[in-house]
């Protein structure tokens, strides 16, 4: 057995560098079943190409990822890290569900048609119960009623929901959230949220990148502060939002709240 | 003393009114070679465009190379080249049909040549969608091939058929050059005609002919990106609607098969 056993995600010393630019130096980090972890942070500090290399989305340079027990994206052959095979690349990803910030719907679906098509073509999935279990996911977000619609007739939260509801449909063991509210209007954050914190409390694993700092106090199980490219604290909500210790945090914490 | 020669109307009246069987043949072989070429450079053209973005560095300058030379060198020139050096027999048997060797060679040459063309087309229908559409289908788990297929050119095929039909307008026009290593289409029958009774008026009617070629499909192209259209915006539009828009498109239709136009 792995040192990760009984852990989703498992992330040990990861690095990245774009170009020059070192943007991951060194980061770990471990989420267990069932728990939200919020990864906030300056914008620049790596947090969203963190999530990233969690589904390998960005390649990392070194360090390992995995994710229930699965070394993502890479396979190590005599010591050195070699990229996988894209056959196994996509089936891991089918373990993680990613929300992006921009929700990259199909504009070409309808919010049905956008859920269904991953279970039906990557997890061969009947028809029919593809869309049954679609229109359960859809009735989840509160989108029962707009499952005929195409995302260009939906507004940003909208379509940021049937995005959660696209990834739920796969049943992936952790769900990634990136800065999923950055691009909505104000007004329409809460839907989102409210969506995700149900998912919270119902036990999905998820790992989100947020700077929603009210959303990270009731949904998290843990908070992680990112800066320039290492985890420089963490701890539970209460700890972390009252009595934070490292001096950018609170630097951070009293900018933005 | 420099003499014109004559232009008959009964001779282009007869050549339209009137066509003989052989004319019905190389009106077909003009279809036939038009279409299995484009057909050809489409495949082609997806290929290469693919073979660009691959990581592979040796597929993307082949790809570059391709187009290099096949669009930077006369297709008719590339039709003699092709003729003159694929060592072909006569007639080829594909199993269920055969085929003249100048058709084979004919076709080729069309469609390599296109393939160069409908790559750039691919190109640019490809990177006009957005990264995020393919980063979100490969995060649902999707293979590169699968979500190409099902996400990214579905998409892109708004923006590539407007240009690959009118690609397809002149290929029906270009396809005439075939005439030059012996293949029997329209423009060798306007001008085994010209050459018996020396009457410029087998040209006229021949034009009049690629005229209703390239303007039959002007008007399905327009059904198609009508279609098109319907699917991006994602409702329904009536049939009346529909009616109008094809009637108004109707007049954009003569103007793209207008011979000026040609790039042929």
């Amino acid at each position: 057995m792995s040192v990760s056993s009984g852990l989703v995600m498992h992330a040990a010393d990861v690095h990245k560098r774009f170009g020059r630019q070192h943007i991951l130096r060194g980061v770990s980090l471990d989420v267990r079943p069932r728990e939200t972890v919020c990864i906030i942070g300056a914008s620049g500090s790596g947090k969203t190409t963190f999530l990233r290399c969690i589904n390998h989305l960005e390649k990392i340079d070194s360090g390992r990822i995995q994710v229930n027990g699965h070394p993502i994206g890479y396979r190590e052959r005599r010591g050195k890290l070699v990229e996988d095979r894209e056959k196994n690349i996509s089936r891991q990803r089918t373990e993680i569900g990613f929300v992006f910030q921009r929700f990259n719907l199909f504009p070409h679906k309808t919010a049905l048609g956008n859920v269904i098509e991953a279970p039906i073509h990557v997890r061969s999935v009947g028809r029919d119960q593809a869309i049954a279990e679609a229109e359960t996911l859809l009735a989840r977000v509160g989108l029962a009623d707009k499952k005929d619609a195409y995302p260009g007739k939906l507004s940003g939260g909208q379509q940021q929901r049937v995005a959660i509801a696209r990834a739920l449909a796969m049943k992936p063991a952790l769900m990634l959230f990136d800065e999923p509210t950055s691009a909505l209007d104000p007004e329409v954050t809460g839907e989102v949220l409210d969506v995700m914190e149900e998912l919270a409390h119902e036990g999905t694993t998820m790992i989100v990148v947020t700077h929603e700092m009210g959303f990270a106090r009731r949904a998290a199980d843990r908070v992680v502060m990112m800066d320039e490219g290492v985890i420089i604290e963490e701890g539970s909500p209460e700890h972390f939002f009252d009595s934070p210790t490292h001096e950018r945090t609170k630097a951070f914490l009293s900018k933005i709240l | 003393m420099i003499a014109a020669t004559p232009i008959t109307w009964h001779v282009i009246w007869s050549r339209i009114t009137d066509p003989d069987s052989v004319f019905a043949h190389a009106l077909w072989a003009t279809v036939y070679i038009s279409v299995v070429a484009q057909i050809l450079g489409i495949m082609l053209g997806l290929v290469a465009a693919l073979m660009r973005m691959a990581s592979f560095r040796p597929l993307r300058f082949l790809s570059g190379l391709y187009v290099l030379i096949f669009r930077g060198t006369p297709v008719l020139v590339q039709i003699m080249f092709f003729w003159l050096v694929l060592p072909l027999p006569n007639v080829i048997n594909f199993g269920v049909f055969d085929m003249r060797s100048e058709f084979v060679a004919g076709i080729l040459a069309l469609g390599i040549n296109e393939g160069a063309y409908m790559r750039e087309i691919f190109r640019a229908g490809i990177d006009s969608i957005d990264r995020g559409q393919m980063e979100a289908a490969r995060s649902l788990g999707m293979r590169y091939g699968l979500a190409m297929r099902r996400i990214v050119l579905p998409q892109a095929a708004r923006v590539i058929v407007p240009p690959l039909g009118n690609e397809f307008n002149n290929m029906m026009k270009t396809s005439s050059l075939v005439y030059i290593i012996g293949v029997y289409e329209l423009f060798s029958d306007a001008e085994q005609g010209y050459s018996h009774a020396i009457d410029a008026g087998y040209f006229v009617a021949v034009a009049f002919w690629y005229l209703v070629l390239t303007s039959i499909w002007s008007f399905i192209q327009a059904l198609i990106e009508r279609k098109l259209a319907v699917s991006e915006h994602g409702d329904e539009i009536s049939l009346r609607e529909k009616a109008v828009a094809i009637w108004t498109e109707g007049g954009g239709m003569v103007r793209a098969a207008w011979p000026w136009r040609a790039r042929a």
